[in-house]
Parts: C-alpha cells; structure tokens; sequence
C-alpha cells in the first residue's frame, strides 16, 4: 500500500500541506544554524593570518556559492523526472527553487566582489569561475524568463526543463574551474580527500552556514511552491486548508 | 570577541565596509525573498478563493 501512499504525495494538492507543515521546522533549523554559524563565525573564530578580518566574508561567500549550484542541480533533477514521468509536482519544485537559486547567485556574486577588492584589489575580474557563476546566474534568470513566456504551465514546464538540463553542464564548469583554468579564484576551501587546512572554528562556522542556508533554501521553496501549487491547480476543491494563509 | 569591544569588532580590522556590507546584503536578501514569497502566496490563495472561482469554503479555523 506503501506505493499508494508515496503517489499521493506526488499530487500538488496532496503535498501542499505536508509542505505547509514543514515550512516551520526547516526555518527554525535554519534560524538556529545561522544564529550558532554567526557566533562562530564572527565571535568565536580567530582573524585570518594573512587576511585579517577580511575573510569572515566566507561564512556568507561559500555557503551561498555552494547553494547556488547545489540548488541548480537539484533543479535540474526534478526538471528531468518532470520530463520522464510528466509529473506536475516535480515541475513545480523546480519552479520554486529557481528563485532561490538565482538569490543565492547573485549573493555569491557581490559577496565574492566584496571579498575580491581587499584580498586581490578587484571587485572583478573576467577569470573562470566569476564568469562561469555570472552564468550560472544568466541560466536561473533564462529559466525563469521562458517560464513566464510560456502561458500554457505543462508546455513551460517541458521547454524550461530542457533548458535547465542543457545549462546543468555549466554546474561542474564552476566547480573544477579553479582546477581547469588558471584562475584569480583560490581553489576549493573544502576537500573531501585531504585534511582541513582551515583553523576548526572557521571550517565548523562555514560548514554551519552552508546547513543554516541549505535549511532556509528548503523552507522557502516549501513556501513557494504553495504559491504555484495554489496558482496552477485551478480546478482543485480547496477546502479550508487555503484560509490559515489570509486570516 | 577580543578587548576592543564593539567599536573594534565593527571595525573589523579595518575591513569593515567589506564584510558588513556583504553579511547586510545577505541579510537584506534573504528577508526580501521571504516577504515576497508570502505575498505571493497570500495573493494566489485571495484569487483562489474569490467567488466567482472557488467552490463554496467550509471554514474550519475558528
């Protein structure tokens, strides 16, 4: 009976309000990460031998560079399974992270010019991975654009779930770019093969944040995807389940 | 925080401008993105439930 279960939930009106009973919990995980990330962060971790303070940037800079690809991939996913099974749900999942994606870009983007002009004297410079992120942003702002030129939702769905799979080639671009290019760039921060080179604070401050933010991205893709769920399925009998949202 | 007290820790070693911009865009961000996302909700659910669309709503909330 299990499988019953499971397609329920992969009706929109089904899953609205499982999404609107985790919206609370995603956001207090997220408040009380980024509460403990920032007295890390700010407080507790010691000035950068070289940078000085400068570099506290990371604890914004890397969790949302982070976020911006991991969320692109993510939505790169639900755009193929709302390709292959015609699923409304998972299409409207990636509608509602493609937002919060391009949120995460763009802070990125302008933390990594804050942090360039006292580290390398620039807020920008053309190398590969500033202009592979910029892109990326280029991508979650063309995927949004041809959904809103679309008016039919299931033909928006299909054409901007093509362009988001075609653009995922650009997500490993950002990643090893530092690795493939001689870039201004520093290389990764974080290894998954080799020893921290990060005082503990600072590494369990940033790694804090990149959770604080992971758990407020799902919080408010839950948040948006009420919106498009009440937008798109028009012809579904709601019943009090709406009112809780204009009381 | 060190012996400074605040006036040292805003300063930030003299990259203040730097990293307190960055954390306030942050901030200014992430607090935009969640009033628009309840607007947008709280405008869809007002157009869902406008008479001349929506089935008749019991209302269980009171």
């Amino acid at each position: 009976m299990s499988s019953i279960a499971w397609f329920r939930l992969a009706s929109p009106a089904s899953f609205f309000p499982l999404a609107r009973r985790l919206v609370p919990w995603f956001s207090a995980g997220a408040a009380v990460l980024a509460a403990a990330g920032l007295w890390l962060g700010l407080l507790v971790a010691p000035a950068d031998a070289q940078q000085g303070d400068a570099y506290r940037i990371i604890f914004i800079h890397v969790p949302a560079a982070w976020m911006s690809m991991f969320i692109y991939v993510v939505m790169a996913f639900w755009c193929a399974v709302s390709l292959t099974f015609n699923t409304r749900l998972a299409a409207m999942l990636a509608q509602a992270l493609a937002p919060t994606g391009a949120m995460f870009t763009v802070l990125a983007l302008v933390t990594g010019a804050m942090w360039g002009k006292p580290a390398w004297g620039t807020y920008w410079a053309w190398d590969a991975r500033m202009t592979s992120e910029l892109i990326l942003l280029f991508l979650y702002f063309g995927y949004m654009a041809l959904r809103n030129a679309i008016d039919d939702p299931r033909r928006a769905d299909r054409a901007s779930a093509v362009l988001a799979l075609i653009g995922a080639i650009n997500v490993p671009i950002i990643y090893f770019s530092v690795k493939w290019w001689n870039t201004l760039h520093q290389g990764a921060s974080v290894s998954l093969t080799s020893a921290p080179t990060m005082a503990a604070t600072m590494l369990s401050g940033m790694l804090i944040m990149a959770f604080a933010a992971w758990f407020y991205a799902i919080a408010v893709a839950l948040l948006r995807v009420q919106a498009i769920i009440v937008e798109r399925e028009k012809n579904f009998r709601w019943s009090g389940e709406l009112l809780r949202w204009i009381r | 925080m060190n012996a400074g007290g605040l006036s040292e820790f805003v300063a930030m070693g003299g990259y203040g401008f730097y990293v307190w911009s960055s954390y306030a865009v942050a901030a200014v961000a992430v607090a935009f993105e969640i009033v628009a996302v309840r607007a947008r909700i709280r405008a869809a659910v007002k157009s869902a439930l406008r008479p001349d669309r929506a089935v008749s709503v019991p209302d269980d909330t009171q």
